[in-house]
């Protein structure tokens, strides 16, 4: 079967439509049936446009819609966007400032009521009524947002989004330029929302929905269930596809180790949370059929307080750099199946993306082992050699072992450190405020969406800084005004030549990574562990494992 | 003869020496002080043991070689089966000085850590009891001395901090002062310090001693020999120390154990979560958190220090009874009849 399944795929993306051929005959075979997941705890609020955890827009994908998606497709391919409520892709016109969309007819959200112009309009506005996370950074470029997020309640973003309910079209104005903004409607945090939606946190309560699924049933404690729309016609099996199971039952509250458990005794079919490591070497042997490894666009990394001793010190930052043996993190991380050593700052196969590694023992494209000595001298050179330096990490078991790894490294490079691991329900945002004095960390970033800028702009740029802040993304506090212009000029040039601008991020990756603001760590892979009734595992790089484009029967 | 008898002085033992008569008979009470003390002088080993073995506990390891009968061993082995994922690290080797208990998946000496976690658990739970009894004592003896005013105000804030749950307060305590220590005044005590537990753990028992203390000196302030004091102009502290506090001295006697006992459960729980003991030093507590990500192929680095956890407590609590029984003036007429 997967041997049929795999001929199948490789004959289709021979084809250039992968999809179709397979689905049209796979669908009313597997049809039907419960999928049963399952989560430590649920992702917090229901709310698409204020939840802003991986957990939650995973499972958004089959159930909200924006005016354009990314691909509902597998790998590399999901990084595409498509038009989705959209009827087709929009033209950028006044100098790249205004996107007109044309809306699809007929579609209808879960409660029966039929999406138009109107919703659209106010589920703009709504991204700005709720203050949601990136209201005042992806969306922020749209003319009006100024006032909206300064008058959240009133917000109208006049003149910036646009409906005519006779030609049934959207027009979005924006202050300038942005390259970016596709993928930026594409997130959840930009979906269509009935009108009549409340302009609040919408917390345990489902909001209707207009793609295959809908949220039926929310107890945060216990579990969510998802079942079909009733209502759901598909338009565009990229955009939207039909999905294979009637019901997505996910409960939460099981501890990593009996979701294993449930899962090998076929109580459960798939686990959010990251397997248990004292379980990774019994499933890599007796359950390989049922394990998934699939590359992410992420980053762990230890960020380097750029404003504070001793790594106010460029020399000191660098000798944490020579002196880490990623090989040691990976191991602790569960080996090579499962991360990769890195010295830079965008993933591998990401835009922009180029080999470079100036922090090992052969400085070139590739880390190949640490450097002590070179580390050691530097501390000596920085004049910071016998400083004290506190890591904070998060309090799980990774991160805590990655904690105590760094302790040991710089106490052979010839600082006195401690390692402090903190709940990690406030670690991220303990990290990123001046006020509480952060030498050091251990953190993660994990893409928005697929563009250079979003890990080298909002992680290092001046403006991402904000003194005294819990929401200071740039936690290593480094601002460079070259980089920074660089970044500018890369952002501007990607409205016209996205191809030169992925150039010009790749030397903007090389500039950071010299300076060395932060250390990167590895580059972590994704290990899904699905139950053995589970067929056609898809995993989309946007969005990970497609849930309902799997099957159990 | 039997006249002769009768008239003779008998020699009387005093009250310690009854005490440690009774104390040396109890059986249990006395394994119970062997055993800890067992305990105690295998920590005080720890850096001679670590020395010896050749191992840093507190330093990652993970990619050390050691032999076993000759042969080269990894202290983290990775799994060469199928998918080749993930890490194992070494299981005991029962040889003294060679990981005797295995590895901790740093690729540590789980039997050093266990060594340097008894003692950081010894010290801090000892550490605590004293602080607790000097604060919960010196609290007691004001109340209940001299009363009015200063009773009430003192029983009050004993109230308020008998009225948090106890591990409720001990948790906030430590999450408030976990990363930036307590700097007030002229005390500077730093975050990663073994004192922040010492004074955490001390504060949150603090009423638990005072309470009965106070109970205790105001029923004493009332007898004939302190009221004589105080008529004969005796100032307040003299009769406090040379009066009150030796009459009470047998009350704090028995809390010492139970109270360590005590104090070094609060200790491993406040360890295990993360906000006692600081890594990479290690105590009971953080070894048992070490453990929990190795329960099922590892399950003896969070078991082994779970059970000296509970031998100790076990040992501190028998013999605290035993000592409690020894010290109760009413347990004198069991003695007669013995």
């Amino acid at each position: 079967m997967k041997k049929l399944l795999l001929a199948a795929s490789a004959a289709a993306l021979l084809a250039g439509t992968w999809l179709a051929p397979a689905q049209a005959e796979y669908l009313k075979e597997h049809r039907g049936g419960t999928i049963r997941l399952l989560a430590r705890s649920a992702a917090g609020t229901l709310d698409p446009h204020i939840n802003y955890t991986d957990q939650g827009w995973q499972m958004y994908q089959p159930i909200y819609d924006g005016l354009v998606a990314f691909r509902k497709a597998e790998g590399m391919d999901g990084f595409t966007i498509v038009p989705d409520l959209a009827a087709a892709l929009p033209q950028a016109s006044n100098d790249g400032k205004t996107f007109t969309f044309k809306l699809r007819k007929g579609i209808k959200f879960s409660n029966g009521q039929e999406m138009g112009v109107k919703d659209v309009v106010a589920s703009f506005q709504r991204i700005f009524k709720v203050s949601g996370p990136t209201s005042g950074t992806f969306y922020a470029g749209i003319v009006g947002a100024d006032k909206c997020l300064a008058d959240t309640k009133n917000c109208t973003l006049e003149g910036g989004v646009v409906g005519d309910e006779a030609a049934g079209t959207i027009t979005l104005n924006l202050t300038k330029p942005d390259a970016e903004i596709l993928y930026k409607l594409a997130l959840p945090h930009a979906v269509v929302l009935p009108a009549d939606t409340p302009a609040e946190d919408m917390g345990s309560k489902p909001i209707p929905s207009t793609g295959a699924y809908m949220i039926s049933a929310f107890d945060p404690n216990k579990g969510m269930t998802v079942s079909r729309n009733p209502n759901f016609k598909q338009w565009s099996e990229e955009a939207q596809p039909d999905g294979y199971p009637d019901v997505v039952q996910y409960d939460f509250g099981l501890s990593e180790e009996a979701a294993v458990t449930a899962i090998q005794n076929g109580e459960a079919d798939w686990m959010f949370d990251a397997l248990p490591s004292d379980r990774l070497g019994e499933l890599g042997s007796k359950s390989m059929d049922q394990l998934h490894i699939s590359p992410l666009s992420a980053w762990w990394y230890a960020p380097l307080n750029n404003r504070l001793a001793p790594f106010d010190n460029e020399k000191a930052r660098q000798a944490v750099a020579y002196a880490i043996d990623r090989n040691t993190l990976v191991k602790l991380f569960g080996g090579k199946v499962l991360a990769s050593p890195v010295c830079q700052v965008l993933p591998p196969d990401f835009p922009g993306h180029e080999d470079y590694c100036p922090f090992t023992k052969n400085p070139g494209t590739k880390w190949s082992a640490p450097d002590l000595d070179k580390a050691k001298q530097l501390v000596e050179e920085s004049g910071t050699k016998g400083q004290k330096v506190t890591i904070i990490v998060e309090d799980t078991a990774i991160s805590r072992s990655i904690g105590v790894y760094l302790q040991s490294v710089l106490t052979t490079i010839g600082y006195v450190a401690d390692v402090k691991p903190i709940s990690s329900n406030i670690q991220f945002t303990y990290i990123q405020n001046t006020n509480n004095k952060v030498q050091m960390s251990v953190t993660q970033w994990y893409k928005d969406y697929p563009a250079a800028s979003d890990f080298l702009n909002i992680l290092f740029s001046c403006a991402s800084f904000r003194e005294g802040s819990d929401a200071s993304i740039n936690i290593a506090g480094f601002c460079d005004k070259d980089i920074d212009a660089k970044m500018q000029k890369a952002l501007d040039l990607g409205v016209t030549d996205q191809k030169a601008a992925d150039k010009m991020w790749a030397e903007i990756d090389k500039q950071v990574t010299d300076k060395a603001p932060a250390v990167g760590l590895f580059t972590p892979k994704r290990l899904d562990f699905v139950s053995k009734r589970v067929g056609n595992f898809k995993f989309n790089r946007q969005f990970n494992w497609m849930i309902t484009q799997s099957w159990v029967q | 003869m039997s006249n002769q008898a009768v008239a003779m002085p008998r020699k009387t033992r005093g009250p310690w020496s009854v005490a440690f008569a009774k104390l040396a008979r109890d059986r249990a009470a006395m394994a119970s002080l062997a055993v800890f003390l067992l305990i105690v002088l295998a920590c005080l080993s720890a850096p001679l043991y670590a020395k010896w073995a050749g191992v840093d506990p507190f330093a990652s390891t993970l990619d050390a070689v050691i032999q076993i009968d000759g042969a080269d061993v990894p202290v983290m082995e990775q799994s060469t089966e199928g998918l080749g994922l993930g890490y194992t690290p070494l299981g005991p080797t029962w040889r003294l000085g060679n990981y005797f208990l295995g590895a901790d998946s740093q690729g540590r000496d789980v039997m050093a850590r266990m060594l340097y976690g008894g003692l950081s658990s010894l010290l801090i739970s000892g550490a605590a009891t004293i602080f607790t009894l000097i604060i919960g004592t010196a609290a007691g003896l004001i109340a209940g001395y001299f009363g009015g005013i200063t009773d009430t105000v003192l029983s009050r804030l004993l109230d308020v901090l008998w009225a948090f749950p106890i591990y409720l307060l001990a948790i906030s305590l430590s999450i408030v002062t976990i990363a930036q220590g307590i700097r007030i005044g002229p005390i500077d005590i730093e975050s990663g310090s073994l004192w922040l537990p010492v004074i955490i753990i001390g504060i949150v028992y603090v009423p638990y001693v005072a309470r009965p203390i106070r109970g205790q000196v105001l029923s004493l302030r009332h007898s004939e020999f302190v009221l004589a004091a105080i008529n004969l102009g005796v100032p307040g502290w003299r009769i406090l120390w040379r009066d009150i506090l030796p009459n009470i001295t047998t009350t704090l006697i028995v809390f010492v154990p139970l109270m360590m006992a005590l104090n070094m459960l609060t200790e491993s729980a406040l360890s295990f979560l993360s906000i006692g003991v600081q890594p990479p030093a290690a105590s009971w507590g953080t070894i048992i958190q070490d453990g929990q990500a190795l329960l099922y192929t590892r399950p003896l680095v969070a078991l082994v220090p779970g059970l000296a956890i509970a031998v100790s407590v076990m040992a501190l609590n028998v013999f605290g009874d035993g000592l409690r029984d020894a010290l109760d003036p009413r347990s004198k007429v069991r003695l007669g009849r013995d």
